[in-house]
């Protein structure tokens, strides 16, 4: 990246939204994870998956507090968390669809952590420090979620007929929403001006290898790419699938029938 | 006995788990988990028994790996040091020049 002395800071506005992408994905994985609290399939999974869960949740709320500051409406991370509908939600579509099988969830953890990790990295080195400090504990975090799931998607593939069956059409069921992973625009562009985040090219090159990597280890094979004018809807731009006002009704059910509760 | 189950049952194999707590105590056994293999069983037991910091390094080892005296031999094994109270270093005076003994 270059000197960050004599870059324009991009408008407050600008890295709000950006901020607000990376919180609502880790905020919307975490929904989808803790939903496997009760059904994992072993104690120690169960365990596992709630470790990583936490982690998410306490990315989100690092992110949702820095978004509320940067977006100076006076709202607080519980406000944006709680009080915003499907449509104001920036996350990546794919951390929203459903947990059908675990394998199905391990399929959508490993391509959000490989994603994690590659935007985490470029991100500890931002000229923007709050940011670069969240990145900075994020990214160790991921240094287990990726080895993690990634295990499972070889154990998986690389497992039984059965267990190969459904990670396969899970792959192939999963693939069409990794399309906007890689895809920049204007607020991704603006970031990369300032160096406050990584061009969306090395996100995307870096996302690719570590998939790469992970499927390979599973002896699985990586579906097309996902053409440009594909009709699945785009979570970054606040466009998303029915399953998101399904989560967001459950995860919102308390603060909004008893606004300002405590406990 | 424990290799027929493992054979016959569709369970994970049973790891033991050993914590060290900090640099320089020695692992300590804290429990054990299921895994499929080793990589599994060392995340479960980071899971399991890390959540509150309680450690540094982490040991595991097939439960099944592990070579037990068997309770039936315990008196032939432990009873005849029971009357050897004199390997227990009290009854020594030690000087008040040595400092670490």
């Amino acid at each position: 990246m270059p000197s960050a002395a004599d870059l324009p800071v991009p408008d407050a506005a600008i890295r709000a939204r950006y901020v607000l992408r990376l919180a609502d994905t880790s905020l919307v994985l975490a929904q989808r994870l803790c939903e496997w609290i009760g059904h994992a399939p072993a104690l120690e999974e169960e365990l596992g998956l709630a470790n990583v869960t936490l982690d998410l949740l306490g990315q989100a709320r690092a992110l949702l507090t820095y978004a509320a500051e940067l977006e100076g409406r006076g709202r607080s991370e519980d406000d944006l968390a709680y009080l915003r509908g499907p449509g104001e939600y920036l996350n990546a579509t794919l951390a929203e669809q459903p947990n059908r099988d675990f394998a199905a969830a391990i399929v959508r953890q490993v391509l959000l952590d490989a994603l994690r990790m590659a935007q985490y990295e470029g991100l500890a080195r931002s000229a923007d420090p709050r940011l670069a400090q969240i990145a900075a504990k994020s990214l160790i975090e991921t240094r287990y979620h990726l080895p993690y799931s990634t295990g499972w998607l070889a154990r998986l593939g690389d497992g039984t007929a059965e267990s190969r069956r459904r990670v396969v059409a899970a792959l192939e069921d999963l693939w069409r929403f990794t399309g906007e992973l890689t895809a920049g625009d204007e607020v991704d562009e603006a970031m990369a001006a300032a160096a406050c985040a990584p061009p969306v090219s090395i996100i995307a090159a870096r996302w690719s290898t570590l998939v790469d990597e992970a499927l390979a280890t599973a002896t699985l094979v990586r579906p097309p790419e996902v053409p440009p004018d594909s009709p699945v809807p785009c979570g970054k731009r606040g466009e998303h699938t029915e399953h998101l006002a399904d989560l967001l009704s459950e995860m919102q059910s308390l603060p909004r029938a008893h606004p300002g509760a405590r406990w | 006995m424990s290799e027929d189950r493992a054979s016959t049952s569709k369970e994970w194999p049973l790891y033991e788990v050993f914590i060290r707590a900090r640099s320089g105590l020695e692992h300590k056994h804290v429990g054990s988990v299921h895994a499929v293999d080793a990589r599994m069983a060392i995340e479960h037991a980071r899971d399991v028994y890390t959540r509150r910091q309680e450690g540094v390094s982490i040991w595991v080892v097939r439960s099944a790996d592990i070579v037990a005296s068997d309770p039936a031999e315990a008196d032939a094994l432990f009873e005849p040091a029971r009357d050897k109270v004199y390997r227990h270093p009290t009854f020594y005076d030690i000087p008040d020049e040595v400092k670490n003994l």
